[in-house]
């Protein structure tokens, strides 16, 4: 495929059909159509409205806890600095966490919850239907479903059920229903179809709450937008902290909602890195990854062009990974578009490198973060004792561990 | 230019009676299996056929369906064998209207250019492609009308007056009306609704207008044909083949067979569908 030219700016899409180049688009059944140029509509009207936004300004600091900390974890860096001067480097670049975890239900994924379940208010709609992976977008979706009085019916792969039992929970005690997927591998891209389905059935009331920056237009403009206050949020705290902006920014990419919120600001400070993580799972050679940007080719999927992990008949393949919220085939469809355009780097990380930054960073910073999150850190362990010491990193914290801890505790052979 | 679907529609009209249009999956459960079903529909009575595609996230389809299409990936089923498939019953049937209906990806993974040369050569005339609305028309509609193929819409009780335009503008061969929102197998929705919708579109386009979604019965088809160009079953097709499949995949019965005594069924249903209409 021919690169597409160098954009003056990178933070202008998507454009009116809702695309980013040749990705994004709105590739859904007719039933549902005038469903989405409804959202299209609302959400135009609201993304510049003052009173929206201080509605939702007011949620983000009381309720969810906003601004979230730039913490310098010292004893990481610490740690990464004595492996360089093992290796006869004596670099290391300072590493800073974007603090997401400590946003209330513990992850970004409210970020973008508080900002639909605001629009779904607007619109009048009566019913909120989700799908999950890790169970952290279930669990923001069922909480702001409590908070503001809807019925919520969370969609979620029967496997994730099965290794992610703490969020199914959590979301049962908010009054959720969780209905498991057996379809497929049970993973999140099933989970997604059955949430299709049921919106396709239930038109009259229903809102759909997208966890990621994926699917039909407006959806990944408008998560995109919600979750950009992580980003907007860092840029102004690193150089409050450091006086300049960091040389290279990571993000771990499922679907890649915490990825796209961190970057988007960044996007035009062009002297700034970008590295968006996949889920390398048990290596690339086979099919036991969800690295569709390294691996896969571009396709049609749950309302969009993007790229796919995809056979050569163009039939979705059930990707792998430790971390159910990465466990996904495809990406939305900006990082895409930015991977064609050259402006991110994106790369895999193994399950088991994961596993490790997992181990490390709860052992010197005292946080347990997500796995997800875990393969961000991964790959600043990777590069960070390469760099010099004057220069700054970026690792957005995406989510706290607590979920994960049953799965590490298999993985680790240890019983709980 | 007119095709083999708008001679068919024609022939029907001046027969006073709606089409039946049969749905079945191609490669469930397996390619030869699929292609004896195919051979017996004209015979039972089938206008038009409908030859699913297979994909593996079918988004707007129940479960009936979902499972013809694992089945028939599962038996090996690709793009490549069910444009075979098609094209080895052409050459014994060269009037039978073919439509494919399915999703996108499988079309874009092919090349679009190279897939409706292809679908050509096989003898389609017809396609239906559920992901790909009138915004998208650019990517695969427009092209096929090129060719010559008709681009058949789906229009829904969401599609009002205001947004039927747009959705018929680049129809061609018929519209097929699905009777509900929701997915494929649901139960019927409310016949004078339905009768109601018919009319509605008719307004707006002289193009045959079929109804599907949630027919099951020669009773339905009927009472459906009544008010409708043609009648579309699936799901109780596909639920033919899956009753004489056993739990391994093993064949209780011949699955041509089962398909065929339904069909006949329905056929004598959308033979009434004017008579009673007339009474």
């Amino acid at each position: 495929m021919d690169k597409p030219a160098t954009p003056n700016s990178f933070r202008t899409g998507p454009d009116e059909q809702g695309m980013f180049g040749i990705f994004g688009g709105r590739f859904v059944a007719e039933t549902l159509m005038p469903l989405i140029l409804d959202l299209e509509r609302h959400w135009n009207e609201v993304k510049n409205d003052p009173d929206f936004r201080a509605e939702l300004t007011d949620l983000s600091t009381h309720y969810a806890g906003r601004p979230s900390k730039l913490y310098f974890a010292e004893g990481l860096t610490r740690h990464l600095r004595e492996v360089s001067s093992a290796k006869g480097r004596g670099g290391g670049a300072k590493v800073y966490f974007k603090r997401e975890d400590l946003n209330h239900t513990g992850s970004h994924k409210i970020n973008n919850c508080l900002g639909q379940i605001l629009l779904a208010k607007r619109m009048g709609k009566k019913r909120i239907i989700a799908e999950t992976g890790a169970g952290q977008h279930g669990v923001a979706s069922a909480t702001v479903a409590a908070r503001f009085g809807y019925p919520c019916v969370v969609y979620m792969g029967a496997t994730d059920v099965a290794r992610q039992s703490p969020n199914v929970f959590r979301m049962k005690l908010l009054g959720a229903e969780v209905r498991p997927v057996t379809a497929g591998h049970g993973t999140l891209k099933d989970a997604m179809n059955e949430a299709l389905r049921d919106w396709v059935t239930n038109v009259e009331d229903t809102y759909y709450l997208i966890g990621t920056a994926a699917g039909p237009h407006p959806y990944p403009e408008l998560v995109r937008d919600f979750q950009s206050v992580i980003g907007t949020e860092a840029r102004a705290q690193i150089l409050e902290r450091e006086g300049r902006l960091p040389d290279t920014i990571i993000a771990c990419v499922g679907g890649g909602s915490n990825a796209i919120g961190l970057f988007h600001p960044f996007l035009d400070d062009r002297q700034v890195r970008i590295i968006g993580i996949e889920a390398g799972g048990r290596g690339l050679d086979g099919i036991e990854h969800c690295a569709s940007m390294n691996a896969g080719a571009p396709g049609v999927l749950h309302g969009n062009r993007t790229y796919l992990l995809q056979n050569a008949d163009g039939q979705i393949m059930d990707g792998h990974s430790i971390s159910a919220g990465l466990d996904y085939p495809g990406v939305g469809p900006e990082h895409s578009w930015l991977r064609d355009s050259g402006r991110v780097e994106y790369v895999p990380i193994l399950d088991d490198e994961a596993l490790e930054a997992f181990k490390l960073t709860t052992r010197v910073e005292g946080i347990i973060p997500a796995l997800e999150s875990a393969h961000a850190i991964a790959h600043a362990v990777k590069i960070v004792p390469d760099m010099d010491k004057d220069q700054i990193v970026i690792v957005n914290l995406s989510g706290r561990g607590d979920k994960d801890v049953h799965t590490v505790a298999d993985m680790l052979g240890m019983e709980i | 230019m007119t095709t083999r679907i708008d001679r068919r529609m024609a022939k029907l009209k001046n027969e006073g009676r709606p089409a039946l249009v049969t749905y079945f999956m191609s490669g469930d459960p397996d390619y030869d299996t699929a292609l004896s079903i195919m051979k017996a529909l004209p015979k039972a009575g089938a206008d038009i056929i409908e030859m699913g595609m297979p994909f593996s996230d079918p988004m707007a389809d129940g479960p009936a369906i979902q499972a013809a299409g694992l089945r028939a990936l599962k038996g090996g089923q690709t793009l490549v064998k069910t444009l075979k498939m098609a094209s080895e019953f052409r050459s014994a049937d060269q009037e039978t209207p073919i439509v494919l209906m399915g999703y996108y990806n499988p079309i874009y993974i092919y090349g679009v250019d190279r897939f409706l040369s292809d679908a050509l050569a096989s003898g389609i005339d017809g396609l239906i492609v559920v992901d790909l609305p009138p915004e998208m028309d650019e990517e695969l509609c427009i092209p096929a009308l090129k060719a010559g193929i008709n681009f058949i819409r789906l229009a829904t009780p969401t599609t009002d007056d205001k947004r039927l335009p747009k959705v018929l503008q680049n129809t061609s061969g018929f519209v097929y009306y699905v009777s509900m929102t929701g997915i494929t197998g649901s139960a019927l929705a409310d016949t004078g609704k339905v009768a109601a919708a018919v009319k509605r579109i008719k307004g707006h386009t002289d193009l045959p207008v079929c109804v599907g979604f949630g027919v099951k019965t020669a009773e339905q088809a009927r009472v459906i044909g009544a008010n409708a160009d043609g009648v579309v079953v699936g799901t109780a097709i596909v639920n033919a083949v899956a009753n004489v499949l056993g739990p391994k995949g093993d064949k209780t019965a011949d699955p041509a067979e089962a398909v065929a005594t339904l069909v006949s069924d329905l056929s004598q249903g959308v033979r009434a569908a004017r008579l009673a209409a007339a009474e």
